[in-house]
């Protein structure tokens, strides 16, 4: 149900796509995601993309937990 | 209710907690002598003015061939690193064959020739087989059985029972090479990647080890079937101690990383083929990783733990979070999951 | 790995335990209703590291550990029909019906395969024709619509010899029901982040709204996890219920409309008998009667036997977030990995099998 790893799309044919995450390499269907396109990160679950990853979702997450950082240090700081 | 199996299952033969019991509860309880208690990778025998080490394997793999390797080099491969790492010079093997009718001859003259060059490659020779054949659908196509026998040189006693707190625990490299190489070329699975199973002769890598180390050598072992987490609780079972072991030290690839993430199985249970780990005295271990990382198959060695008086026969793994989580011995063979 | 190794930062990880910690005033529990979830927080050893006022109780998010014995007999009765090739993901094989599992069936001489994905399945079929390959379907609403869509698939291909025995179930009811029946106090729920990914945040509004408790949807790497319960804790602190999108790289508001409309087409919604929870009305699907062809249970009748639940065994208690692993009598004696009593113990993402393998040391 719940595992799923997003890799990147390298080669399109139909509705079947390439997609590659860390070196290793499957077919995967885009039946659930006809939308997505080469180079575009899908969540892969069960040999489907069920979502195509929004990379700025995902720097803007990266980017919180940034600010979280620099937030706690300076709480810590001001604590001393 | 929960009860024991009554029949044979696949997961007897994986390595894990099952294999283990069937071992205990039918071959010890009848083959009983202390040799063989000891369950060490060869049994070492004392004859007049010499010690020998024996060990016995058989290799039923599916496919045949994979991505470096074959059954043929598996087997030779498995039997002299059995020997080395119980710190024997590999010198003889047998080999015995079961084969199903209907398997092409050239397929056997491809894995006898594998066997042949890996056995020139370790510097051991076959002198004894036997062949079987047996009705078309009763083996995968060929299976082996090899035996082998190695001198031990006088005073060297490799065993699990040499363990104290404060050994350093080292691997030669890279672990779940093989078993990750070998699974996705499963029919179902379908993966491509560069990843080739690991399998090697181990003699030569552990020889130097040995002479850079001598008696601050306690005990190796080649993680195979049930991966290093086995091995280690093998070990903190075998001379209850504690082990721990650092998981951001621990050498994966990428790939296997990956491989893993995909099918969800845990690196640390996949099986290897080309690679040792080795428990040193503290004071020894800095000369024996440079030891290791100096042959060609322990360039990547890394020290990864060591055995503590804490959590006796328990191995227990320090995550990069700073947690830390007790690593099991499995019940059977990991199975790519979805959830 | 991109977009995952990011994710495990652990120094990323330890600012948002400080600030859990510093946020966190008062004792609270959360569900983390995800079997995964339960998984990661234990691989990753999140639980330790958490503040004492967090609380974590796993619920019925694992769609193994939900599955009714007499669905898991009825799977087994299947994998011994003359011929029928059993193809079935991982995670089902050693779970325990009332008479072994599929596993045991398989050494008896049931052809059962593991298969990754259901595509792999619908191969089978292709390369056998002369063999039924019945599917079992078994997952929440991640898995659903690659089942729909193979199934579809086979429609177009003409491949007659593929069939689904659909065990599927739906996420939302099951919350329902553990929050209607008050068993466990809740102060927020942790949301499954790729069932969301199908079914949409916006699916959730209904905690806040009847419920008054709040939910933010996880993902999977510690980072998710750890941001979604600091949104819980935020919550919880000011007093607000609310749905918290903290997985907003796979999750959108409305989901995957493709996915859903997929899985539309090709299910219906059912009745569907719980693990732990008994029937639940409209909580599983079932194949829609244009595909009766296609649905094993029809196909192959086959005689099951009422399943009695094993003797002592707690697992629908420890899913319905009442017991914790170690509160069960069986947890590490009779029950464990190698001698199961219970599909929590069996299943990688069953609460008790995370909590043998994965228990602090």
């Amino acid at each position: 149900m719940c595992l799923a790893i997003p890799a990147q799309i390298k080669a399109i044919e139909g509705l079947m796509a390439e997609v590659e995450m860390g070196g290793v390499r499957r077919t995967v269907s885009l039946a659930l995601t006809p939308e997505a396109q080469v180079g575009d990160y899908v969540i892969v679950h069960t040999g489907f993309a069920i979502s195509v990853l929004n990379e700025e979702e995902a720097q803007e997450s990266l980017r919180l937990f940034a600010e979280i950082a620099a937030l706690e240090d300076a709480g810590e700081e001001g604590e001393r | 209710m929960a009860e024991r199996p009554r029949t044979v299952l696949l997961a007897h033969g994986s390595g894990g907690q099952l294999s283990h019991e069937l071992v205990q509860e039918v071959f010890l309880r009848h083959f009983r002598n202390p040799v063989l208690a000891s369950l060490d990778d060869a049994a070492t025998l004392t004859l007049p003015g010499t010690r020998l080490a024996f060990t016995t394997d058989s290799y039923v793999i599916s496919p045949l061939f994979f991505p470096g390797g074959d059954i043929g080099k598996l087997a030779v491969c498995g039997t002299v690193n059995d020997l080395a790492v119980s710190g024997a010079r590999p010198l003889y093997l047998s080999a015995g064959f079961i084969l199903e009718e209907g398997l092409p001859l050239e397929t056997l003259e491809r894995v006898v020739a594998s066997m042949a060059e890996t056995a020139r490659a370790a510097g051991v020779e076959v002198v004894a087989g036997d062949t079987k054949v047996v009705d078309h659908g009763s083996a995968d196509g060929l299976f082996i059985n090899t035996a082998g026998i190695g001198l031990v040189p006088e005073g060297l006693c490799l065993t699990p029972q040499n363990l104290r707190p404060g050994d350093v625990l080292l691997v030669s490299g890279t672990i779940g090479d093989h078993g990750m190489a070998v699974m996705m070329q499963r029919e179902g699975l379908a993966f491509q990647s560069a990843l080739v199973s690991d399998c090697a002769p181990l003699n030569g890598l552990i020889q130097g080890v040995l002479s850079a180390c001598g008696s601050a050598v306690r005990c190796m072992r080649d993680p195979t079937r049930g991966g290093l987490a086995t091995t280690l609780n093998e070990w903190a079972q075998a001379a209850g101690v504690g082990i721990e072991a650092e998981e951001a030290a621990i050498p994966v690839r990428e790939e296997v990383r990956a491989a893993c993430e995909f099918l969800g199985l845990d690196p640390l249970y996949v099986a290897n083929e080309g690679k040792v780990l080795v428990a040193v005295a503290p004071e020894a271990a800095e000369r024996a990783l440079a030891a290791l990382r100096a042959h060609p198959l322990g360039r990547e060695a890394a020290r990864i733990g060591r055995v503590t008086e804490e959590h006796p026969r328990r191995v227990v793994l320090r995550t990069p979070f700073g947690a830390r989580r007790v690593v099991e011995m499995l019940a059977g063979a990991q199975l790519p999951r979805i959830c | 790995m991109k977009y995952v190794d990011e994710f495990r930062d652990p120094a990323a990880a330890q600012r948002l335990l400080d600030r859990i910690a510093r946020r966190s005033t008062r004792p609270v529990q959360f569900m983390e209703f995800c079997g995964g979830h339960t998984h990661a927080i234990l691989r990753f050893g999140l639980r330790q590291m958490l503040p004492p006022t967090v609380r974590l109780r796993s619920g019925p998010g694992c769609p193994v550990c939900v599955t009714s014995a007499a669905d898991l007999d009825r799977a087994i009765a299947l994998a011994h029909v003359p011929g029928v090739i059993l193809a079935t993901f991982g995670d089902m094989v050693r779970v325990p019906g009332s008479h072994g599992s599929l596993q045991e069936a398989k050494a008896q001489g049931a052809d059962v395969r593991i298969v990754y994905s259901p595509l792999d399945a619908l191969d089978l079929a292709r390369r056998h024709p002369e063999r039924p390959v019945v599917f079992l379907g078994v997952g929440f609403e991640t898995t659903a619509p690659a089942v729909a869509a193979t199934l579809l698939q086979a429609e177009a291909e003409g491949v007659p010899n593929f069939y689904v025995l659909s065990v599927h179930k739906l996420t939302p009811p099951a919350m329902r029901a553990i929050l209607d029946a008050g068993e466990v106090h809740l102060d927020g729920i942790l949301g499954p982040g790729h069932v969301t990914t199908v079914i949409g945040a916006r699916a959730w509004r209904f905690l806040p709204e009847e419920y008054g408790v709040g939910c933010a949807v996880a993902g999977f790497e510690p980072l998710d996890l750890l941001q979604a319960i600091a949104a819980l804790v935020e919550m919880a602190e000011d007093g607000r219920a609310e749905v918290a999108n903290a997985y907003g790289r796979s999750v959108r508001e409305e989901g995957n409309p493709t996915a859903q409309e997929v899985m539309g087409r090709v299910f219906t919604v059912a009745a569907a008998d719980w693990r732990g929870f008994g029937a639940i009305p409209a909580s599983g699907l079932a194949l829609r009667p244009a595909f009766a062809h296609r649905d094993a249970a029809q196909a192959f009748p086959v005689e099951v036997a009422p399943a009695p639940e094993p003797k002592g065994c707690r697992c629908g208690e420890v899913l319905r977030g009442v017991l914790e692993p170690p509160e069960c009598p069986l947890f590490r004696r009779a029950c464990t990995p190698q001698t199961p009593v219970g599909p929590c113990m069996v299943s990688a993402e069953g609460a008790c099998a995370a909590y043998y393998q994965y228990g602090q040391g």
